[in-house]
């Protein structure tokens, strides 16, 4: 019988099955941030199990509130650099050289077609665009990954979803993640692998792959997936060249994890994107979508351009588009931050912060920070943020504001409109 | 072995997140009992006073799809340290279920149209529950009312329950 990714991976990785379909696998990188992880540590510490399974296949950043804001932070960060310290976690990332985990991880390398990946984080399952399993746990699902390098989960069951067509001009992978989220609802991948396929996939950047598979988790799902192609290649190239003679070489191997044609899927949707639109979240779930031309005119406090979702380089280059030439309203304040240091350099060299600066941005270095209100553009009571991040629940970020999500070109065009609009790429 | 029984807390609400649960705000904490007076902090909930409704409470029965959204392990423990040691929901986001037996806690599925009977007879009343996890019943009381519940989980959830959690059992199997 045919398999289809998830089942491929969990297959080449089976430690034990303890009961019913639950499959205990061995993981191929186990990733930490401070705000998950010093808890875990802590814990080790206390039960006497002070040991990581492999120093090599731990990687770690503070990502979250950096540089610290208070006495908290700043302990939370102390404790995960002492801890990579004494353990020699030489895959760690301090100020200087940190960025927010799902960009700065792929963007080293660490993620590759058919890993095991485990994080305390639910946006984990961003790092499945290169075709690997990558699922969000909890603080002690992340202790006996470090401990033992392995995790226990149901046997996957797996969507396919066929996106198809081509996507008009001015709409983006955050569109189309936000009109699937919508159609399928947040519980409607629970305990789901989603395999996104089909020919709007295939002519996507990796960066859009990540941005697609980063919000499966906003539909329940455990992981999104993307199949490995000559873009993961070219993507992963710098990393791997000694390892392979040819790229077709290596796009032979991770083929490997290439679904079977007659994989068996839970279910398989058709999503046609060839008529979307730009899409914007509304309410305070993530499946509460619908085209920007239907919202009413509201008025924008904040605009937030960065996070996992959308803070690389492409995302950037696109909102610079849009903003170049142009101010912001003068009642917008407009915060951009580049995911990685690589992403910030690259945004300098091309111009792309001089945009944003001239148009009237603050530029922040790489954190997570206002995406989950804990730093660097919180908001007040009854203001409104244009949001390019991946929740809007109720008090997300900051106690009593609305975050409407939507691309990182819908959220230029509403930082100079000062309302809630499509932008000038959608014609 | 954590306690099962005692006091029902009825949310009557689906996609419950772990925002609401605790807000992330409160994740710089580093100890569990900083979360205590936090709980259910930002829950959008027409009918609910927080901290008169959350006192004395050992169970949660809610709707379908508890706990969505973020990973955060402190959701489960936020609970734990308010001595809220299960909850019973049409069905539960995968991670939050899964930390919950991870931490030797329960999160328990029952069919809808059981939820909504037990909504109907006992939400709104002081009701009691009674867990008996040899039998796997669920015994609820309230004003005379009484009703006997058949629950299932699985032997690896039940393994992790007895062990205290995931650490203890992986760490001795693996």
């Amino acid at each position: 019988m045919g398999q289809t990714v998830a089942e491929k991976i969990f297959d080449s990785h089976f430690v034990d099955n303890p009961s019913g379909d639950i499959h205990v696998i061995s993981l191929d990188a186990v990733f930490c941030h401070e705000i998950t992880t010093p808890v875990a540590i802590n814990d080790l510490v206390i039960r006497n199990k002070d040991r990581v399974f492999d120093p090599d296949k731990i990687k770690a950043v503070i990502d979250h509130v950096t540089p610290a804001k208070d006495s908290k932070t700043a302990m939370q960060g102390k404790i995960l650099r002492d801890w990579a310290r004494r353990h020699n976690i030489r895959d760690f990332f301090d100020i200087g050289r940190n960025g927010v985990c799902h960009a700065i991880f792929p963007e080293k390398g660490f993620v590759r077609p058919g890993y095991t990946v485990i994080m305390g984080d639910s946006h984990t399952c961003t790092h499945g665009a290169f075709c690997a399993f990558a699922a969000g746990v909890g603080t002690t699902d992340l202790e006996v990954g470090i401990l033992k390098g392995v995790c226990a989960f149901n046997y996957p069951s797996t969507i396919k979803i066929n996106i198809v067509g081509q996507m008009p001009e001015g709409v983006y992978a955050k569109d189309v993640i936000l009109s699937i989220i919508g159609r399928l609802g947040v519980n409607g991948a629970t305990n789901k692998i989603i395999e996104f396929a089909g020919s709007a996939v295939d002519a996507m950047s990796m960066e859009g792959r990540m941005t697609l598979c980063n919000m499966a988790i906003e539909a329940g799902g455990t992981c999104g997936i993307c199949y490995p192609d000559m873009t993961t290649v070219e993507y992963l190239w710098e990393f791997i060249k000694d390892k392979y003679p040819t790229k077709e070489k290596a796009l032979e191997e991770f083929k490997k994890f290439s679904p079977d044609p007659d994989a068996e899927y839970h279910d398989v949707i058709e999503h046609d994107v060839s008529r979307l639109e730009p899409m914007v979240a509304f309410g305070y779930k993530p499946d509460q979508v619908k085209p920007v031309r239907k919202m009413e005119k509201i008025k924008v406090d904040q605009v937030y351009i960065g996070s996992c979702t959308n803070g690389r380089i492409e995302d950037l280059r696109i909102a610079a588009q849009v903003l170049k030439g142009n101010k912001i309203s003068d009642s917008v304040r407009g915060i951009v931050s580049p995911a990685t240091p690589k992403i910030f350099r690259q945004a300098m060299d091309e111009g792309i912060l001089k945009i944003f600066m001239d148009a009237g941005f603050c530029v922040t270095n790489p954190t997570c920070g206002a995406c989950l209100g804990m730093s660097n553009g919180v908001l007040a009571e009854g203001e409104v943020c244009a949001s390019t991040t991946n929740r809007n629940f109720n008090g997300r970020m900051g106690k009593g504001g609305m975050v409407h999500l939507m691309s990182p070109a819908t959220a230029a065009a509403c930082a100079i409109s000062g309302y809630i609009t499509n932008s000038s790429l959608y014609k | 072995m954590k306690g099962f029984s005692g006091k029902v807390l009825f949310l009557d609400r689906s996609d419950i997140n772990t925002d609401e649960i605790i807000p992330a705000k409160y994740l710089t904490e580093i100890s569990k009992e900083a979360l205590k007076p936090h709980l259910l902090e930002d829950l959008q909930l027409d009918v609910f006073t927080r901290k008169k409704d959350i006192k004395g409470k050992s169970v949660i029965i809610t709707r379908a799809n508890f706990g969505c959204g973020s990973s955060r392990e402190h959701a489960p423990w936020a609970l734990e340290v308010n001595n809220i040691n299960m909850v019973i929901a049409v069905s539960f986001a995968r991670i939050f279920r899964q930390n919950m037996f991870n931490c030797g806690m329960m999160a328990v599925e029952l069919p809808g149209q059981t939820i909504d009977h037990l909504f109907q007879l006992f939400s709104g009343k002081e009701t009691l529950i009674e867990t008996d996890l040899e039998k796997n019943v669920f015994i609820l009381k309230a004003d005379g009312l009484e009703e006997e519940v058949g629950f299932s989980i699985s032997d690896f959830d039940r393994a992790l329950v007895a062990a205290g959690g995931w650490v203890e059992y992986a760490d001795a199997k693996y």
